[in-house]
Protein backbone atom coordinates (compact mmCIF):
# COMPACT_ATOMS: atom_id res chain seq x y z
CA UNK A 1 0.00 0.00 0.00
CA UNK A 2 2.68 2.41 0.97
CA UNK A 3 4.98 1.40 -2.05
CA UNK A 4 2.29 2.05 -4.76
CA UNK A 5 1.29 5.21 -2.77
CA UNK A 6 5.02 6.68 -3.06
CA UNK A 7 4.91 5.02 -7.00
CA UNK A 8 1.77 7.01 -7.51
CA UNK A 9 3.65 10.24 -6.41
CA UNK A 10 6.65 9.88 -7.90
CA UNK A 11 4.41 9.88 -11.46
CA UNK A 12 3.16 12.49 -10.11
CA UNK A 13 6.13 14.53 -9.58
CA UNK A 14 7.71 13.40 -12.75
CA UNK A 15 4.82 14.36 -15.17
CA UNK A 16 4.17 17.84 -13.35
CA UNK A 17 8.13 18.89 -13.73
CA UNK A 18 8.00 18.02 -16.59
CA UNK A 19 5.13 19.77 -17.56
CA UNK A 20 6.97 23.03 -18.97
CA UNK A 21 8.52 20.76 -21.46
CA UNK A 22 5.58 20.51 -23.71
CA UNK A 23 3.23 23.24 -22.52
CA UNK A 24 5.19 26.73 -23.86
CA UNK A 25 2.04 28.68 -23.79
CA UNK A 26 1.94 31.29 -21.30
CA UNK A 27 -1.93 31.31 -20.46
CA UNK A 28 -1.92 27.76 -19.91
CA UNK A 29 1.35 27.81 -17.97
CA UNK A 30 -0.77 31.01 -16.15
CA UNK A 31 -3.65 28.68 -15.34
CA UNK A 32 -1.76 25.99 -13.75
CA UNK A 33 -0.01 27.92 -11.51
CA UNK A 34 -3.32 29.54 -10.70
CA UNK A 35 -4.10 25.77 -9.74
CA UNK A 36 -0.86 25.00 -8.10
CA UNK A 37 -1.59 28.12 -5.96
CA UNK A 38 -5.26 26.93 -4.73
CA UNK A 39 -4.31 23.56 -4.55
CA UNK A 40 -1.93 24.98 -1.63
CA UNK A 41 -4.91 26.78 -0.25
CA UNK A 42 -7.01 23.99 -0.04
CA UNK A 43 -4.32 21.57 1.49
CA UNK A 44 -3.64 23.85 4.09
CA UNK A 45 -7.47 24.48 4.66
CA UNK A 46 -8.01 20.54 4.66
CA UNK A 47 -5.51 20.46 7.55
CA UNK A 48 -8.00 22.16 10.08
CA UNK A 49 -11.62 22.10 8.24
CA UNK A 50 -11.14 18.27 6.64
CA UNK A 51 -9.28 16.72 9.38
CA UNK A 52 -9.56 18.40 12.09
CA UNK A 53 -13.22 18.73 11.48
CA UNK A 54 -12.55 22.96 11.94
CA UNK A 55 -14.30 24.55 9.10
CA UNK A 56 -12.90 28.08 8.59
CA UNK A 57 -14.75 30.79 7.28
CA UNK A 58 -11.57 33.05 7.36
CA UNK A 59 -8.89 31.69 5.76
CA UNK A 60 -8.89 34.63 3.61
CA UNK A 61 -7.25 36.23 6.80
CA UNK A 62 -3.82 34.22 6.33
CA UNK A 63 -3.72 34.56 3.14
CA UNK A 64 -4.06 38.25 3.58
CA UNK A 65 -1.40 38.64 5.60
CA UNK A 66 0.74 36.64 4.00
CA UNK A 67 0.23 38.59 0.69
CA UNK A 68 0.66 41.98 2.75
CA UNK A 69 3.70 40.73 4.42
CA UNK A 70 5.42 39.99 1.01
CA UNK A 71 4.01 43.70 -0.38
CA UNK A 72 5.30 45.35 2.71
CA UNK A 73 8.93 43.81 2.23
CA UNK A 74 9.01 46.32 -1.16
CA UNK A 75 6.77 49.10 -0.05
CA UNK A 76 7.58 50.56 3.89
CA UNK A 77 11.53 48.63 3.12
CA UNK A 78 12.28 48.33 -0.53
CA UNK A 79 14.05 44.86 -0.50
CA UNK A 80 12.76 42.36 -2.50
CA UNK A 81 8.71 40.62 -1.93
CA UNK A 82 10.44 37.66 -2.31
CA UNK A 83 11.52 37.78 1.30
CA UNK A 84 7.77 37.68 1.38
CA UNK A 85 7.94 34.05 0.47
CA UNK A 86 9.81 33.61 3.76
CA UNK A 87 8.26 36.10 6.28
CA UNK A 88 4.48 36.10 5.04
CA UNK A 89 4.01 32.62 6.21
CA UNK A 90 5.87 33.63 9.81
CA UNK A 91 3.63 36.44 10.22
CA UNK A 92 0.36 34.46 9.39
CA UNK A 93 1.41 31.48 11.91
CA UNK A 94 2.03 34.31 14.52
CA UNK A 95 -1.58 36.20 14.19
CA UNK A 96 -2.85 32.76 14.25
CA UNK A 97 -2.11 31.95 17.52
CA UNK A 98 -4.43 34.30 19.21
CA UNK A 99 -7.12 33.99 16.66
CA UNK A 100 -6.92 29.97 17.22
CA UNK A 101 -6.90 30.45 21.71
CA UNK A 102 -10.09 32.90 21.19
CA UNK A 103 -12.01 30.76 18.46
CA UNK A 104 -11.63 26.93 19.47
CA UNK A 105 -13.54 28.21 22.66
CA UNK A 106 -16.55 27.85 20.40
CA UNK A 107 -17.82 24.63 18.87
CA UNK A 108 -18.85 23.97 15.24
CA UNK A 109 -20.92 27.14 13.24
CA UNK A 110 -20.28 29.40 16.36
CA UNK A 111 -16.45 28.44 15.04
CA UNK A 112 -16.82 29.27 11.43
CA UNK A 113 -18.93 32.11 12.34
CA UNK A 114 -15.90 33.65 14.28
CA UNK A 115 -13.67 32.92 11.73
CA UNK A 116 -15.68 34.48 9.27
CA UNK A 117 -15.86 37.51 11.37
CA UNK A 118 -12.35 37.64 12.02
CA UNK A 119 -11.71 37.54 8.03
CA UNK A 120 -13.88 40.65 7.55
CA UNK A 121 -12.36 42.61 10.43
CA UNK A 122 -9.02 42.31 8.84
CA UNK A 123 -10.23 43.32 4.97
CA UNK A 124 -11.42 46.20 7.07
CA UNK A 125 -8.29 47.02 9.10
CA UNK A 126 -6.33 46.86 5.97
CA UNK A 127 -8.93 49.14 3.81
CA UNK A 128 -9.00 51.56 6.81
CA UNK A 129 -5.34 51.68 7.68
CA UNK A 130 -4.20 53.75 5.10
CA UNK A 131 -0.82 54.70 6.06
CA UNK A 132 0.78 51.54 6.42
CA UNK A 133 -1.26 49.55 3.88
CA UNK A 134 -2.46 52.47 1.38
CA UNK A 135 -5.76 51.30 1.87
CA UNK A 136 -7.83 50.39 -0.96
CA UNK A 137 -5.20 51.81 -4.04
CA UNK A 138 -3.21 48.45 -2.85
CA UNK A 139 0.47 47.67 -3.71
CA UNK A 140 1.47 47.60 -7.00
CA UNK A 141 4.78 46.35 -7.50
CA UNK A 142 7.11 45.41 -10.47
CA UNK A 143 7.96 42.17 -10.54
CA UNK A 144 11.83 41.21 -11.50
CA UNK A 145 10.92 37.57 -12.52
CA UNK A 146 8.54 37.47 -15.66
CA UNK A 147 9.18 33.85 -16.81
CA UNK A 148 6.11 31.93 -16.38
CA UNK A 149 8.38 28.87 -15.97
CA UNK A 150 9.69 30.00 -12.94
CA UNK A 151 6.66 30.56 -10.93
CA UNK A 152 5.05 27.66 -12.25
CA UNK A 153 8.51 25.28 -10.39
CA UNK A 154 7.90 27.55 -7.39
CA UNK A 155 4.44 26.80 -7.27
CA UNK A 156 5.09 23.32 -7.88
CA UNK A 157 7.41 22.61 -4.63
CA UNK A 158 5.34 24.76 -2.65
CA UNK A 159 2.34 22.73 -3.28
CA UNK A 160 4.49 19.33 -3.27
CA UNK A 161 6.07 20.89 0.26
CA UNK A 162 2.54 21.62 1.49
CA UNK A 163 1.16 18.26 0.35
CA UNK A 164 4.21 16.27 2.17
CA UNK A 165 4.00 18.27 5.63
CA UNK A 166 0.27 18.00 5.67
CA UNK A 167 1.02 13.84 4.67
CA UNK A 168 3.35 13.50 7.62
CA UNK A 169 0.98 15.08 10.07
CA UNK A 170 -1.88 13.28 8.53
CA UNK A 171 -0.65 10.17 9.13
CA UNK A 172 1.21 10.48 12.75
CA UNK A 173 -0.31 10.92 16.73
CA UNK A 174 -1.28 14.26 16.17
CA UNK A 175 -3.54 12.96 12.58
CA UNK A 176 -5.24 10.36 14.65
CA UNK A 177 -6.00 12.92 17.62
CA UNK A 178 -7.12 15.37 14.98
CA UNK A 179 -9.58 12.88 13.52
CA UNK A 180 -10.72 11.95 17.10
CA UNK A 181 -11.34 15.65 17.44
CA UNK A 182 -13.56 15.98 14.30
CA UNK A 183 -16.06 13.03 15.06
CA UNK A 184 -16.49 13.78 18.21
CA UNK A 185 -14.71 16.23 20.67
CA UNK A 186 -16.16 14.56 24.06
CA UNK A 187 -14.65 11.62 23.68
CA UNK A 188 -11.10 13.04 22.09
CA UNK A 189 -11.32 14.45 25.69
CA UNK A 190 -12.30 11.29 27.60
CA UNK A 191 -9.08 9.97 25.78
CA UNK A 192 -6.73 12.39 27.19
CA UNK A 193 -6.45 14.45 24.44
CA UNK A 194 -5.71 18.18 25.02
CA UNK A 195 -8.37 19.41 22.06
CA UNK A 196 -7.53 23.42 22.18
CA UNK A 197 -3.50 22.46 21.75
CA UNK A 198 -4.51 20.12 19.04
CA UNK A 199 -6.37 22.24 17.28
CA UNK A 200 -4.01 24.74 17.60
CA UNK A 201 -1.40 22.22 16.02
CA UNK A 202 -3.68 22.04 13.24
CA UNK A 203 -4.39 25.59 12.70
CA UNK A 204 -0.08 26.87 12.98
CA UNK A 205 0.73 24.46 9.31
CA UNK A 206 -2.66 25.74 7.81
CA UNK A 207 -2.07 29.27 8.46
CA UNK A 208 1.75 28.94 7.64
CA UNK A 209 1.00 27.37 4.35
CA UNK A 210 -2.29 29.45 3.13
CA UNK A 211 0.19 32.81 3.86
CA UNK A 212 2.55 31.13 2.02
CA UNK A 213 0.26 31.27 -1.14
CA UNK A 214 -0.68 34.44 -0.01
CA UNK A 215 3.39 35.85 -0.48
CA UNK A 216 3.52 33.93 -3.99
CA UNK A 217 0.11 35.94 -5.05
CA UNK A 218 1.93 38.88 -4.30
CA UNK A 219 4.99 38.25 -6.15
CA UNK A 220 3.02 36.69 -9.24
CA UNK A 221 0.57 38.65 -9.67
CA UNK A 222 2.32 41.81 -8.82
CA UNK A 223 -0.73 43.98 -7.54
CA UNK A 224 -3.00 43.44 -4.35
CA UNK A 225 -5.52 45.46 -2.02
CA UNK A 226 -7.73 44.25 0.82
CA UNK A 227 -10.89 43.34 -1.55
CA UNK A 228 -8.53 40.85 -3.58
CA UNK A 229 -6.77 39.05 -0.57
CA UNK A 230 -9.11 39.38 2.17
CA UNK A 231 -12.26 38.24 0.18
CA UNK A 232 -14.61 36.10 1.77
CA UNK A 233 -16.70 34.89 -1.07
CA UNK A 234 -13.33 35.11 -3.61
CA UNK A 235 -10.85 33.07 -1.10
CA UNK A 236 -12.57 32.03 2.20
CA UNK A 237 -15.92 30.50 1.01
CA UNK A 238 -14.19 29.44 -2.38
CA UNK A 239 -11.39 27.55 -0.83
CA UNK A 240 -14.24 25.41 1.14
CA UNK A 241 -15.74 24.57 -2.58
CA UNK A 242 -12.85 23.51 -3.96
CA UNK A 243 -11.97 21.33 -0.68
CA UNK A 244 -15.73 19.69 -1.02
CA UNK A 245 -15.45 19.20 -4.72
CA UNK A 246 -12.28 17.22 -4.68
CA UNK A 247 -12.43 15.68 -1.57
CA UNK A 248 -12.50 16.87 2.03
CA UNK A 249 -9.82 14.95 4.47
CA UNK A 250 -8.36 13.36 1.48
CA UNK A 251 -4.33 13.90 0.67
CA UNK A 252 -4.85 15.26 -3.08
CA UNK A 253 -8.64 16.49 -2.83
CA UNK A 254 -7.75 19.57 -2.61
CA UNK A 255 -5.53 19.37 -5.85
CA UNK A 256 -8.23 18.31 -7.61
CA UNK A 257 -10.24 20.24 -6.55
CA UNK A 258 -8.32 23.27 -7.43
CA UNK A 259 -7.87 22.02 -11.03
CA UNK A 260 -11.29 21.46 -11.90
CA UNK A 261 -12.35 25.17 -10.07
CA UNK A 262 -9.29 26.72 -12.35
CA UNK A 263 -10.32 24.90 -15.88
CA UNK A 264 -14.00 25.21 -15.17
CA UNK A 265 -13.66 29.32 -14.69
CA UNK A 266 -11.97 29.30 -17.55
CA UNK A 267 -13.79 27.19 -19.94
CA UNK A 268 -17.17 29.32 -18.62
CA UNK A 269 -15.89 32.56 -18.65
CA UNK A 270 -15.54 32.89 -21.87
CA UNK A 271 -19.21 31.82 -22.22
CA UNK A 272 -21.45 33.10 -19.31
CA UNK A 273 -19.00 36.06 -18.19
CA UNK A 274 -19.28 36.40 -14.79
CA UNK A 275 -21.76 34.05 -13.96
CA UNK A 276 -19.10 31.52 -14.80
CA UNK A 277 -19.14 30.93 -10.81
CA UNK A 278 -22.77 29.64 -11.02
CA UNK A 279 -21.62 26.61 -12.95
CA UNK A 280 -18.80 25.84 -10.01
CA UNK A 281 -21.98 26.43 -7.70
CA UNK A 282 -24.54 24.25 -9.09
CA UNK A 283 -21.71 21.41 -9.87
CA UNK A 284 -20.31 21.11 -5.94
CA UNK A 285 -24.19 21.00 -5.33
CA UNK A 286 -24.52 18.25 -7.31
CA UNK A 287 -20.93 16.76 -6.00
CA UNK A 288 -22.67 17.31 -2.30
CA UNK A 289 -25.55 15.78 -3.10
CA UNK A 290 -24.24 12.82 -4.97
CA UNK A 291 -20.80 12.22 -4.01
CA UNK A 292 -20.67 13.88 -0.46
CA UNK A 293 -16.96 12.64 0.08
CA UNK A 294 -15.71 14.35 -3.05
CA UNK A 295 -14.25 13.17 -5.82
CA UNK A 296 -10.87 11.84 -4.23
CA UNK A 297 -13.19 10.24 -1.35
CA UNK A 298 -15.40 8.46 -3.52
CA UNK A 299 -12.94 7.02 -5.88
CA UNK A 300 -14.05 3.28 -4.56
CA UNK A 301 -17.21 4.39 -5.38
CA UNK A 302 -16.72 6.42 -8.71
CA UNK A 303 -14.61 2.66 -10.05
CA UNK A 304 -17.31 0.83 -9.17
CA UNK A 305 -19.88 2.21 -10.35
CA UNK A 306 -17.92 2.03 -13.86
CA UNK A 307 -16.95 -1.50 -13.57
CA UNK A 308 -20.45 -2.13 -13.26
CA UNK A 309 -21.19 -0.71 -16.05
CA UNK A 310 -18.68 -2.23 -17.86
CA UNK A 311 -19.98 -5.99 -16.50
CA UNK A 312 -23.70 -5.18 -17.42
CA UNK A 313 -22.16 -4.49 -20.81
CA UNK A 314 -20.53 -7.20 -21.72
CA UNK A 315 -22.84 -9.26 -19.86
CA UNK A 316 -25.60 -8.08 -22.06
CA UNK A 317 -23.35 -9.23 -25.27
CA UNK B 1 -3.80 6.24 51.54
CA UNK B 2 -7.49 5.73 50.10
CA UNK B 3 -7.20 4.94 45.83
CA UNK B 4 -10.38 7.43 45.26
CA UNK B 5 -12.67 9.37 47.22
CA UNK B 6 -15.09 11.66 46.29
CA UNK B 7 -15.92 13.93 49.73
CA UNK B 8 -19.31 16.47 50.13
CA UNK B 9 -19.62 17.05 46.31
CA UNK B 10 -22.47 18.89 45.03
CA UNK B 11 -23.70 20.20 41.37
CA UNK B 12 -26.23 22.79 40.82
CA UNK B 13 -27.41 23.26 37.80
CA UNK B 14 -29.43 26.62 38.45
CA UNK B 15 -32.05 25.91 41.24
CA UNK B 16 -31.92 22.34 41.02
CA UNK B 17 -29.07 20.59 42.99
CA UNK B 18 -28.81 17.04 40.54
CA UNK B 19 -25.69 15.91 43.48
CA UNK B 20 -25.85 16.98 46.40
CA UNK B 21 -23.29 16.59 49.44
CA UNK B 22 -22.26 13.03 47.85
CA UNK B 23 -19.34 10.93 49.76
CA UNK B 24 -18.02 7.47 48.70
CA UNK B 25 -14.83 6.31 48.77
CA UNK B 26 -13.51 3.43 46.52
CA UNK B 27 -11.23 0.75 46.79
CA UNK B 28 -8.12 -0.60 45.11
CA UNK B 29 -9.13 -3.81 42.82
CA UNK B 30 -13.06 -3.25 43.48
CA UNK B 31 -16.38 -3.54 41.43
CA UNK B 32 -18.38 -0.23 43.17
CA UNK B 33 -21.53 0.33 41.44
CA UNK B 34 -24.35 2.98 41.90
CA UNK B 35 -27.56 2.65 41.22
CA UNK B 36 -30.71 5.03 41.68
CA UNK B 37 -33.94 5.64 39.98
CA UNK B 38 -34.07 7.77 36.55
CA UNK B 39 -32.89 11.31 37.10
CA UNK B 40 -30.93 10.85 40.61
CA UNK B 41 -27.72 11.88 39.48
CA UNK B 42 -25.45 8.82 38.35
CA UNK B 43 -24.30 10.00 34.68
CA UNK B 44 -23.64 13.49 36.43
CA UNK B 45 -21.50 11.93 39.30
CA UNK B 46 -19.65 10.50 36.42
CA UNK B 47 -19.50 13.69 34.62
CA UNK B 48 -18.43 15.45 37.60
CA UNK B 49 -15.40 13.14 38.23
CA UNK B 50 -14.11 13.53 34.50
CA UNK B 51 -14.42 16.81 34.59
CA UNK B 52 -17.25 17.48 31.71
CA UNK B 53 -18.80 19.57 34.57
CA UNK B 54 -17.52 21.80 36.84
CA UNK B 55 -18.24 21.31 40.65
CA UNK B 56 -20.41 23.70 42.57
CA UNK B 57 -18.23 22.50 45.59
CA UNK B 58 -16.68 19.53 47.09
CA UNK B 59 -13.15 17.45 46.41
CA UNK B 60 -12.55 14.91 44.55
CA UNK B 61 -9.03 12.65 45.39
CA UNK B 62 -7.50 9.80 43.47
CA UNK B 63 -4.37 8.12 45.07
CA UNK B 64 -4.16 11.22 47.20
CA UNK B 65 -4.21 13.84 44.69
CA UNK B 66 -6.85 16.11 44.02
CA UNK B 67 -7.94 15.95 40.60
CA UNK B 68 -11.68 18.29 40.50
CA UNK B 69 -9.26 21.03 39.71
CA UNK B 70 -6.83 19.63 36.64
CA UNK B 71 -8.00 20.12 33.15
CA UNK B 72 -10.70 17.51 31.55
CA UNK B 73 -7.77 15.77 29.51
CA UNK B 74 -5.74 15.36 32.41
CA UNK B 75 -7.75 12.97 33.96
CA UNK B 76 -7.47 10.04 31.49
CA UNK B 77 -3.70 10.78 31.74
CA UNK B 78 -3.63 10.36 35.79
CA UNK B 79 -5.16 6.79 35.03
CA UNK B 80 -9.28 7.28 35.26
CA UNK B 81 -11.12 6.33 31.62
CA UNK B 82 -14.65 6.50 31.32
CA UNK B 83 -17.44 5.45 28.81
CA UNK B 84 -20.60 6.88 27.73
CA UNK B 85 -23.77 6.03 28.26
CA UNK B 86 -25.21 7.17 25.17
CA UNK B 87 -22.03 5.68 23.11
CA UNK B 88 -19.18 8.00 21.15
CA UNK B 89 -17.84 6.05 18.97
CA UNK B 90 -15.25 7.82 16.70
CA UNK B 91 -17.64 7.29 13.75
CA UNK B 92 -15.83 7.64 10.53
CA UNK B 93 -12.65 5.37 11.72
CA UNK B 94 -12.13 2.00 11.75
CA UNK B 95 -12.74 -0.19 15.14
CA UNK B 96 -8.53 -0.14 15.33
CA UNK B 97 -8.33 3.36 14.95
CA UNK B 98 -10.55 4.08 17.92
CA UNK B 99 -8.60 1.94 20.15
CA UNK B 100 -5.37 3.28 18.94
CA UNK B 101 -6.43 6.76 19.93
CA UNK B 102 -6.61 5.88 23.09
CA UNK B 103 -3.35 4.00 23.05
CA UNK B 104 -1.51 7.17 21.65
CA UNK B 105 -1.60 8.83 25.21
CA UNK B 106 0.98 6.49 26.37
CA UNK B 107 3.15 6.22 23.42
CA UNK B 108 3.79 8.62 20.43
CA UNK B 109 5.06 5.67 18.06
CA UNK B 110 2.40 4.10 15.48
CA UNK B 111 3.44 0.45 15.61
CA UNK B 112 3.43 0.66 19.57
CA UNK B 113 -0.48 2.01 19.64
CA UNK B 114 -0.95 -0.56 16.81
CA UNK B 115 -0.24 -3.40 18.80
CA UNK B 116 -1.49 -2.27 22.05
CA UNK B 117 -4.43 -1.44 19.76
CA UNK B 118 -4.24 -5.05 18.65
CA UNK B 119 -3.99 -6.53 22.15
CA UNK B 120 -6.99 -4.83 23.41
CA UNK B 121 -9.00 -5.43 20.89
CA UNK B 122 -8.52 -9.37 21.29
CA UNK B 123 -9.09 -8.89 25.11
CA UNK B 124 -12.43 -7.58 24.12
CA UNK B 125 -13.47 -9.82 21.83
CA UNK B 126 -13.67 -7.38 18.71
CA UNK B 127 -11.07 -9.16 16.21
CA UNK B 128 -13.88 -9.76 14.03
CA UNK B 129 -14.25 -6.19 13.36
CA UNK B 130 -10.51 -4.93 13.46
CA UNK B 131 -11.38 -2.93 10.01
CA UNK B 132 -14.53 -1.95 10.60
CA UNK B 133 -16.06 1.59 10.54
CA UNK B 134 -17.35 2.37 13.97
CA UNK B 135 -20.54 3.85 12.41
CA UNK B 136 -21.43 1.00 10.76
CA UNK B 137 -21.41 -1.50 14.12
CA UNK B 138 -24.46 -2.61 16.36
CA UNK B 139 -25.04 -1.38 19.97
CA UNK B 140 -23.75 -4.36 21.72
CA UNK B 141 -20.32 -3.54 19.56
CA UNK B 142 -19.87 -0.39 20.23
CA UNK B 143 -20.43 -0.71 23.59
CA UNK B 144 -17.20 -2.87 23.66
CA UNK B 145 -15.56 -0.55 21.50
CA UNK B 146 -16.57 2.24 24.21
CA UNK B 147 -14.74 -0.02 26.90
CA UNK B 148 -11.62 -0.84 24.37
CA UNK B 149 -11.30 2.68 23.52
CA UNK B 150 -10.83 3.32 27.39
CA UNK B 151 -8.86 0.30 28.21
CA UNK B 152 -6.51 1.67 25.57
CA UNK B 153 -5.23 5.12 27.57
CA UNK B 154 -4.24 2.17 30.44
CA UNK B 155 -6.83 3.43 33.21
CA UNK B 156 -5.99 2.38 37.32
CA UNK B 157 -9.72 3.32 37.62
CA UNK B 158 -12.90 2.85 34.92
CA UNK B 159 -16.36 4.73 34.76
CA UNK B 160 -18.27 2.41 33.36
CA UNK B 161 -21.84 4.09 32.39
CA UNK B 162 -24.69 1.80 31.47
CA UNK B 163 -22.62 -0.76 29.33
CA UNK B 164 -25.48 -3.61 29.70
CA UNK B 165 -28.58 -0.65 28.82
CA UNK B 166 -29.93 -2.00 25.57
CA UNK B 167 -28.04 -5.64 25.65
CA UNK B 168 -30.01 -8.68 25.26
CA UNK B 169 -29.47 -11.60 28.37
CA UNK B 170 -26.95 -12.91 26.19
CA UNK B 171 -24.85 -9.82 25.51
CA UNK B 172 -25.04 -8.70 28.96
CA UNK B 173 -23.85 -11.89 30.10
CA UNK B 174 -20.75 -11.45 27.90
CA UNK B 175 -20.41 -7.64 28.99
CA UNK B 176 -20.39 -9.39 32.52
CA UNK B 177 -17.95 -11.57 31.67
CA UNK B 178 -15.45 -8.37 29.95
CA UNK B 179 -16.03 -6.09 33.06
CA UNK B 180 -14.83 -9.32 35.44
CA UNK B 181 -11.68 -9.80 33.39
CA UNK B 182 -11.14 -6.32 33.29
CA UNK B 183 -11.20 -6.02 37.32
CA UNK B 184 -8.73 -9.87 36.86
CA UNK B 185 -6.40 -7.29 35.02
CA UNK B 186 -5.79 -5.05 37.96
CA UNK B 187 -8.61 -2.19 37.05
CA UNK B 188 -10.87 -0.98 39.71
CA UNK B 189 -14.09 -0.40 38.34
CA UNK B 190 -16.99 2.44 39.22
CA UNK B 191 -19.86 0.85 37.29
CA UNK B 192 -23.32 2.54 36.73
CA UNK B 193 -26.00 0.47 35.73
CA UNK B 194 -30.03 0.12 35.68
CA UNK B 195 -30.00 -3.70 35.82
CA UNK B 196 -30.24 -4.78 39.40
CA UNK B 197 -29.51 -8.49 38.14
CA UNK B 198 -26.17 -7.01 36.44
CA UNK B 199 -25.55 -5.10 39.48
CA UNK B 200 -26.36 -7.26 42.19
CA UNK B 201 -24.05 -9.77 40.37
CA UNK B 202 -20.96 -8.41 39.79
CA UNK B 203 -20.59 -5.59 42.38
CA UNK B 204 -18.65 -6.14 45.32
CA UNK B 205 -20.10 -2.62 47.05
CA UNK B 206 -23.14 -0.92 45.77
CA UNK B 207 -24.29 3.13 46.80
CA UNK B 208 -27.45 3.37 45.97
CA UNK B 209 -28.41 7.49 45.37
CA UNK B 210 -31.73 9.45 44.65
CA UNK B 211 -32.07 13.23 44.21
CA UNK B 212 -28.71 13.49 44.07
CA UNK B 213 -28.02 11.93 47.84
CA UNK B 214 -26.91 8.81 49.13
CA UNK B 215 -29.77 6.46 50.64
CA UNK B 216 -27.53 3.78 51.34
CA UNK B 217 -23.93 2.17 50.47
CA UNK B 218 -22.94 -1.52 51.49
CA UNK B 219 -22.83 -5.57 50.28
CA UNK B 220 -25.44 -5.92 47.00
CA UNK B 221 -27.42 -7.68 49.46
CA UNK B 222 -27.68 -5.27 52.36
CA UNK B 223 -28.62 -3.08 48.97
CA UNK B 224 -31.83 -5.07 48.16
CA UNK B 225 -32.89 -5.34 51.52
CA UNK B 226 -32.52 -1.82 52.60
CA UNK B 227 -36.15 -0.20 52.85
CA UNK B 228 -35.37 3.30 51.90
CA UNK B 229 -33.88 1.39 48.07
CA UNK B 230 -37.14 -0.06 47.80
CA UNK B 231 -39.08 2.82 48.57
CA UNK B 232 -37.03 4.62 46.17
CA UNK B 233 -37.67 2.46 43.49
CA UNK B 234 -41.14 1.19 44.50
CA UNK B 235 -43.08 3.80 46.43
CA UNK B 236 -43.91 3.63 50.08
CA UNK B 237 -46.19 0.85 49.37
CA UNK B 238 -43.91 -1.65 48.95
CA UNK B 239 -40.58 -0.41 51.92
Amino acid sequence: MKTKNIIYTAIFVVITAALPLFIKAPYQLHMLILVMMWAVIGTAWNLLGGYAGQVSFGHAAFFGLGAYTAGFMIFHFGISPWWGMLLGPIVATIISIPIGLICFRLRGPYFALAMLALGEIFRLLFINMVSITNGAKGILIMPAITSKVFYYYVGLAMLLLTVLITYLIVHSKIGYYLVSIREDQDAATSLGIPTTLYKLLALLPSAFFTGLAGAFYTNYVAFIDPHIVFNLSNISVMVILVVMLGGVATTWGPTVGALIYIFLGEIFRTTLGSANVLVFGVLVCLIIMFLPNGIVGELDLIKRICTRKKESLSGGV
Amino acid sequence: MIFFEVKNITKKFGGLAAVSNLSFKVEEGEIFGIIGPNGSGKTTVFNLISRFFPLTSGEIYFKGKRIDTVPAHKICEMGIGRTFQVVKPLRRMSVIENVMAGAFLRTSSMGKARHKAEEIIEFCGLERYTHREAKGLPIPLRKRLEIARALATEPALLMLDETCAGLNPKESEQAIDLIRRIRDRGITIIIVEHIMKVMMGISDRILAINFGSEIATGKPEEIANHPEVIKAYLGDAYA
